[in-house]
């Protein structure tokens, strides 16, 4: 029961980075290998403000602006200038970004993982089941975040935007809509639900490093694939799934250090049924 | 006046030339055609002219203004709609929300939704599907779809990229209609098609484009005797 719930919490912190991945593919056709790295950006963020005395809440607002800003900037400064060049030159781009961040957190906080002073939880007892409440919290607000960020796709201008973009690039422009500043809301986007993934992962491991962003950034892209990419209840769904996976996993212990193996062998299963993932959508060519 | 003015347009995909320098201008209240062969650069044109591909040199004036710099996104809002080739309607959204989209411009919601409303009456066969996913329309349902959506934002210049593609002789006939119907309320068109009979039956002047150059221009009664228009778009 435990064990299901802490899934679920950690899915949704998966479906949180996932979303990112998704979306931006979803819009701008590449894949952000540096929107891992931007929990990480987002995790140091938390650390300073927190250091430096700040409360938790000031240090999700902190995180969130700076990822923001880090969002737009890359893709402003990297990723703009190579539109409508090759995939590979972008996605080579977007990798060396993951570097590059990386790199300068090293050179900034040292390559030392450190603490981070969050507040501590503490767990509730639900009948015989024990549960933490970070992860309550975790999924509760990751729920709230999700649910309203499929309101604000279907139901607002600028959310029935970002669909026309994502499937007609130059039919969303003769309709009048700023395709640049619908890519730039989107990168925005991903990375602000990137900063609150990373508020959830330092309430369950208080620590942050430079690559700290790397393994979560990974299984998110894979729950992202799971789901169909592009789709965005599919990376909801391929986050949640992989989560509670891992989770079931490593509570049974002849399969606790196989987890990782078991979570690339469900991608490669389901990537061998369906090959666009569990929500992807065939496109069809035009005639 | 020319609403719509093209100098020595010149567009490049790599080292092919596919415009090599046209002009041509649309007056306002005026049906222009521009017909010729597959390949000989008419999508092209309509494509530069709303900034979907970049122009190499040459200049595009639409009511006076150059407009050549100016990001596409922002002609609609200043009147210029364009019904594109092969319709790309929004395959994944219902008939409703295309409309929506075509009326991005728009902000008071009650004029959309009236807009709508009068759209749906142009068309009533986009009324019955309203909520219906625009991928499952037939081919004609969505040359409607694309052509309600490009009137939601109320141009002065309708651009009409092959309407007739793919539909049946009755459904072509119906395209037509609505044309010049549109037409008679105001604004001012724009049409590049291959079925040059069609177009230049309904048309005041045409054009005539030939691998990236205009080769005949004139009022669209004297193309449609032209012996060699005749010879070679007319089939006759």
């Amino acid at each position: 029961m435990s064990t299901i719930f802490d899934g679920l919490s950690l899915g949704a912190i998966y479906a949180l980075i996932a979303l990112g991945y998704t979306m931006v593919y979803g819009i701008a056709k590449m894949l952000n290998f540096a929107h891992g790295d931007i929990i990480m950006v987002g995790a140091y963020a938390i650390f300073t403000t927190l250091a430096a005395g700040g409360h938790i809440g000031l240090a999700l607002v902190v995180a969130v602006v700076v990822c923001v800003v880090f969002g737009i900037v890359i893709e402003k400064v990297a990723y703009k200038p190579l539109r409508g060049s090759s995939p590979l030159a972008v996605l080579i781009t977007a990798i060396g970004v993951s570097y590059l961040l990386q790199s300068v957190a090293q050179i900034i906080f040292g390559a030392k993982a450190q603490t981070v002073s969050m507040v501590s939880f503490g767990s509730m007892k639900i009948g015989s089941a024990e549960i933490s409440i970070a992860s309550v919290i975790t999924l509760v607000v990751g729920a709230v975040i999700m649910a309203g960020l499929t309101l604000f796709v279907r139901n607002t201008r600028t959310g029935r935007a970002m669909q026309a973009v994502s499937e007609d690039k130059g039919a969303a422009q003769l309709m009048g809509i700023n395709v640049n500043r619908i890519i730039m809301i989107t990168f925005a986007i991903g990375s602000a639900l990137a900063a609150c993934a990373s508020i959830f992962y330092l309430m369950q491991i208080p620590s942050t490093e430079p690559t700290l962003g790397s393994m979560p950034g990974i299984k998110a892209f894979t729950a992202a694939v799971i789901g169909g990419i592009g789709s965005i209840p599919g990376a909801m769904i391929g986050g949640v799934l992989l989560g509670v996976v891992e989770k079931i996993c490593l509570s049974i212990p002849v399969l606790a250090p196989y987890t990782t193996a078991v979570e690339f062998a469900i991608l490669i299963l389901i990537l061998l049924v369906r090959p666009i993932g569990l929500l992807g959508k065939k496109r069809r060519e035009k005639v | 006046m020319a609403l719509l003015e093209v100098k020595n347009l010149e567009v490049c995909y790599g080292v092919i030339r596919a415009l090599k320098g046209i002009s041509f201008e649309v007056n306002q209240g005026e049906i222009v055609s521009l017909i010729g062969a597959n390949g000989a650069g008419k999508t092209t044109t309509m494509q530069s002219i709303m900034g979907l591909i970049p122009i190499k040199s040459g200049t595009v004036t639409y009511d006076g203004q150059v407009i050549n710099k100016i990001p596409g996104h922002k002609l609609v809002p200043m009147g210029m709609s364009q019904v594109p080739e092969g319709r790309r309607v929004f395959q994944e959204m219902t008939v409703y929300e295309n409309l929506v989209l075509g009326a991005y411009a728009q902000k008071d919601k009650k004029k959309i939704k009236d807009d709508i409303d009068e759209i749906c009456t142009r068309f009533p066969r986009l009324g019955e599907r309203k909520k219906q996913v625009a991928g499952t329309l037939s081919g004609g349902e969505q040359q409607m779809l694309a052509m309600g959506r490009a009137m939601m934002s109320h141009p002065k210049l309708l651009m009409l990229d092959e309407p007739s593609m793919g539909l049946s002789p009755l459904l072509v006939d119906q395209v037509f209609e609505i044309i010049k119907d549109y037409h008679k309320s105001g604004v001012t068109i724009l049409l590049v098609e291959q079925n040059a009979k069609k177009a230049l039956s309904i048309s005041d002047r045409a054009y005539v484009l030939e691998t990236g150059a205009i080769t005949m221009e004139g009022n669209a009664a004297d193309l449609l005797n032209d012996e060699s228009v005749k010879k070679a778009y007319l089939g006759e």
